[in-house]
Formats: C-alpha cells, structure tokens, sequence
C-alpha cells in the first residue's frame, strides 16, 4: 500500500535529461524545468485525496466487519436511518456504535501520527516518538492512580490529561534552555531529550509500584489501559478540537518547520524564530499526547511508525508529511481497531497490541529495505 | 556592517575585546587565527546567533537585535561550520529553504525560486545532485550544496565559516574564484574563515587576524599578512616567497639548524 513507494519523492519524469548534461553547459539549464511550482502542489493535493479516500473506506469497513458482519445494502439502509434519527433497526443501532468507535480511533491515531511528526521535527530525530518525553508515562501516572484510588470512569480520563500536562510542564521548565533556541549549538535539544528520557523512566517506576500494589480487581482494567484499548471511549468533540488546532498550527508553520528541521539553530538566520516555533511545537505535540492517551490509553507505535512510513514513502516536506502522516495515522489505527475487535470475535483484543503486531514486522521490513538500496 | 568595541569571551577566556571594526561591499575579508581564537565565534556573533559580551554589531547603522529577523535573513547570509542531516530532504529542497526570507504568504515555492535554486547548484557544479538524497552526498558535495543555499539567500553580506572545507584541490580554486567575482562585480561583501594561508591570499581584499588573547589585527592585505604578523598570530614562524607574481606562504621547518 503506501509504503511500497520509492524512498524519495523522485518525480514522474519531470527532471529532465539535461540532470547529467555536462556542467559546462549555459544557463539556458533552468528553463528546461516544466514548472514545478505546480508539481509540488499538484503531487501533495493527489496523495491527501488517495489518503482521504483510503480514510473513508476504513470506516466504512469498521461500520459492516464485527461479530455480527452487515451487508453492503444493509449498511446503506442503516446510514439512512441514523441520518434521518434515532436507529430502530439492529443495523442502525450496531452501525452507531461501530461508527462511534471508528471515529474514536481515527481521531486517536490521526493525533499520535500528528503529535509523532511534531516531537521527531523538534528533536530533529526521526527515532523520536509521542512517547519519548515522558509525557504519556505522566497520563499513565495519572489513570493508574485513578484507577486504584478512585473507580469513576471520567476520573482516570482527568487525571491521565492532568497527569500528561503536568509532565510536560516540568519538561518546559527543565528544558527552557533548549526551547528557548539560540544558545545550543547541536539543536537537537539534548537537555530536552535526556530531561524526558529521566521523567519517563520515573513514571515507569511509579507505574510499576501501583501495579504491583493494587488489588487484582482492578489489575486487569489497569493493564488494558497500559496497553492502550478503545472499547471503552467515548465519541466526544474536544480530541478532535486539539487535533484541528494542533494541525492548523503546524500546516502554517509546515515551511518553518522544514528550514528548522534542516538547520536546527541556524535556521534563525534565515529568518526563523526558532525559539517560538520549537515552544509551539513543543506545547502542540504534548496536548496532542495528552489528549490521545487520556482517551484510548497509551497505543504504541502510531506515532512512531506512521510518520516513519510517510516520511519513507513521500519524503520529508512538512507541508505533505503533517497532513498525510495525520490522515494515514488516524487509517491505521481504524484498521487495527477493527481487526482487534473482528479476529476473535465476539471477545476484543486491545488494538495497541494489534497496532504493534501490524507496526513492527511492517517497520522492520522498511528498515531492512532502506539498507539495502 | 560594523562593531563597536566588540567584546568576546569563552567561559572566562578572552577571545576578542575592543574590536571596532568594518566591512563594506566589495571587499572580501579573511579571517585567519589558531584553534579556539575565536574566529568561529565571532562569525556567528556577526550572524547574530551569538551574544556578544560588550559592544553591540550593527548592520547599515541599525543593531542587529532591532532587525526583524526575515529582514535580517535578506541582508545576509550565514554558512555554519559543520551540519548534521537528520532527514532525507533532496539536494533542491535545502537550496530552496534558503528562499525562506522571500516567501511572502506563498505557500509553494514559485518556479523563481526553482530557477535560483538551480542556478547556484550549476555554479557549485552540483546540479546533477538536485534529486539526491542530503545524507548520501560527499562531505566535500555536501559543502558545496551549501554553499550553494547561502547564494541563493541572495543577500549582500556573505558569513562563511571555513567554506573550502572538505572541498578537492579543484574546487577549493573555483570556489574561490567564485567568491571572488561575487566581491568584485556583484559588490558583495565576504566574511571567511579559512586555514589555508594561501587560498585566502588568493581571493582576499582584507585580513582579519585573532591572536586568541584579546588582541587583533585588520587591514588590507598587503599590510597584514606579512611572515612576523602571521607568525605572531598562528603560533609558528610563516615564509614568504614570492613565485612569478603570486605570494606564497609556508611554514618554517624548525627540525634542522639547531
């Protein structure tokens, strides 16, 4: 699928035969480009619309694939009657609620594509992922705590968000030298990464001791929340809201972001306020995770891969990899999701344990290809 | 652009202190000093990635902190010592980041700045690169990419830190004489350091020299670079011989006629 492209954006024979043209050649070298001001946008405007396509063929898989499989007529009837009201059939009740889990997932894994773009731009480290920072071990913190102390559903969502949030903000503080742009030479924000690196192994500690204190009730709620599990979300507006903010920031700062990923610090002599960009980037990609992993748990992989897989197969521009990594995220993990549910159906798999059984071996396989071009 | 009793210090070394100083169009300055001089430094300071400890540096009479910084990344051009390529951007990718300044509210890249991008690749001899992947260049081709970007910056002033690094004996020659012409019919003005005592002489108007402790010397390059001020600045004694009408200078072998 996307994946099997060329590892660079090579264009369809638009560069022309003149590339290897000895170099003495005038300057007439130029005008031999067929406009390619246009090619840029043409190319990224086809492959959002094929992700955009792809994205709405995976709800509507979600929509008839489950324990009780809808037919194609079926489905139609059924979207009609929820567009029209209230569901009264089977069809339309079970189509409600597998639409509202799709919707969960897509949003979840759009964000964590999103949030993984972001972290790997400011660390300038496609290695890096959502997680790298510490900040989904502070949500964990926060809803394992709730889980053991409290039992109300909405307590662990607040306190995971509260928990994320206050992980980022020690990082701010600790890290402000590095956000703060102009002074490390690297600009690869090491203060920032080990600072992150130190909080998320103390969270893990913290997590660890709640484990193993808390009472076997509740373990088995605690580890599926660990693992990352969509059954139990909600359809709610705010995720997506933190999303759509999250990406109209970074579509418009996409240019900046391209110059600053190249010359880290540098980038301030062309014009960049690398400071404000890496704060910006610093505080979405955060949100972004918290509120991710305050809905569905902590999903691995999404954010690391899915970005991984775009940059490979369409190149590194931001202003095509925010957009696409978001669409083809949000795909995935609609796709993971219904496979967690529909395998050993009626009983559910957690879909972050799906989502790494498709992300590794896919992973593993581009790496491989990568070396041996 | 010019510095007022520019003052430079590394931990609690003093590089530079007192350094009033000038650069104008068309002249072409080298900057010449040991290791740890500070001559890196004091081009990122003239950048303005780099506070200074005293003295302030401005450009066309206005401090460098009052310049908005898109307007800054007009007026000139800043080529870092080393880089590190964590992604695979293309060749014209990284050329065309340096019509960031330019861009107004587009969005894309218009087919001017393609036409610039490719216009300083085929002046660097890199233009059959344009589609390669960054991080599978030569460090020698990398560098030339790079300074292709600073050209298509196209701004008055040229900071380059070390620009005949990594560069082969017949690149290091045309790429100087390229800055050369830049100077001298485009009435740029070029700020470089550089080790090589004679590939500067080649195409320098000026010479820039750190002694490390505070202390400096400036001033054309006939009245500068002579054998006792570089020997003082580098550190070890400097010959000068002259070969048809070419200056040549190499070091003093000290090993024999003790």
């Amino acid at each position: 699928m996307k994946t099997s492209s060329l590892p660079l954006p090579i264009d369809d024979g638009a560069v022309p035969a003149a590339t290897h043209a000895p170099t003495g050649m005038p300057s007439a070298v130029p005008t031999t480009v067929d406009a390619p001001f246009a090619r840029g946008r043409r190319r990224a405007w086809s492959i959002l619309a094929v992700l955009m396509a792809l994205a709405l063929g995976g709800m509507l898989l979600a929509g008839a694939v489950g324990s009780v499989a809808l037919s194609i007529p079926d489905l139609l009837h059924a979207a009609g009657d929820l567009l029209h009201g209230t569901p009264s059939t089977l069809a339309a009740t079970l189509l409600d609620l597998r639409l509202g889990r799709a919707l969960s997932a897509f949003v979840t894994g759009a964000t964590l594509a999103l949030a993984g773009v972001m972290m790997q731009a400011l660390l300038r480290n496609p290695l890096a992922d959502p997680y790298v920072l510490g900040v989904s071990g502070g949500a964990a913190v926060g809803a394992l705590a709730a889980m053991l102390f409290f039992s109300a559903a909405w307590a662990v969502d607040v306190a995971a968000f509260a928990g994320a949030i206050a992980v980022a903000c020690l990082l701010f503080l600790f890290a402000y030298r590095d956000l703060r742009g102009g002074i490390a030479a690297e600009g690869n924000a090491p203060l920032l990464l080990l600072t992150g690196v130190i909080i998320a192994s103390g969270c893990g500690a913290l997590v660890t001791l709640m484990l193993s204190i808390a009472p076997d009730s509740r373990l088995r709620g605690m580890v599926f929340w660990l693992i990352g599990d969509l059954s139990g979300t909600q359809v709610r507006l705010l995720p997506w809201l933190v999303l759509g903010g999250a990406l109209v920031f970074a579509m418009r700062a996409a240019r900046a972001i391209n110059v600053m990923a190249q010359h880290a610090d540098a980038a301030a002599t062309l014009g960049i306020p690398v400071g404000a960009l890496r704060q910006g980037l610093f505080l979405c990609a955060a949100l972004l995770t918290a509120s991710a992993v305050s809905s569905a748990g902590s999903i691995g992989f999404v954010g690391l891969i899915v970005p991984h897989a775009c940059r490979f197969a369409w190149g590194p521009d931001h202003r095509l990899l925010l957009p696409a990594a978001t669409l083809a995220g949000g795909t995935f993990l609609v796709f993971a999701d219904t496979l967690a549910r529909s395998i050993v159906a009626p009983q559910q798999l957690p879909v972050g344990v799906i989502s790494a059984m498709i992300g590794v071996p896919v992973f593993l396989l581009q790496l491989h290809q990568l070396h041996k071009k | 652009m010019k510095t007022l009793d520019l003052q430079l210090r590394i931990g609690d070394r003093l590089l530079l202190a007192g350094f009033d100083w000038q650069v104008q169009a068309g002249q072409c300055w080298c900057v010449i000093g040991r290791n740890g001089a500070g001559k890196s430094t004091l081009l990122r300071t003239l950048a303005g990635l780099h506070q200074p400890d005293g003295g302030k540096v401005l450009l066309h009479e206005r401090a460098l902190s009052d310049w908005p910084l898109q307007a800054l990344a007009r007026a000139r051009a800043f080529l870092p010592q080393g880089r590190s390529d964590a992604f695979g951007y293309r060749v014209v990718d990284t050329v065309l980041a340096a019509r960031h300044p330019y861009r107004d509210a587009r969005y894309w890249e218009s087919d001017a700045d393609y036409q610039a991008a490719y216009a300083a690749l085929e002046a660097l001899d890199v233009r059959g690169l344009a589609e390669r992947d960054v991080r599978t260049l030569s460090g020698g081709e990398r560098q030339r990419v790079a300074i292709a970007a600073v050209l298509t910056q196209e701004t008055a002033l040229l900071l380059l830190d070390e620009p005949a690094n990594a560069l082969d004996l017949a690149h290091q020659v045309s790429v100087m004489a390229l800055l050369a012409r830049l100077c001298r019919q485009a009435g740029k003005a070029v700020v470089m350091v550089s080790h090589d005592l004679n590939l500067a002489h080649s195409v320098a108007t000026h010479a820039l020299l750190l002694m490390g402790d505070g202390q400096w010397q400036a001033g054309p390059v006939a009245e500068v670079m002579t054998a006792p001020i570089l020997g003082r600045c580098l550190g070890h004694p400097i010959e000068v011989v002259q070969h048809g009408n070419r200056t040549i200078y190499i070091p003093t072998e000290e090993v024999h006629n003790n």
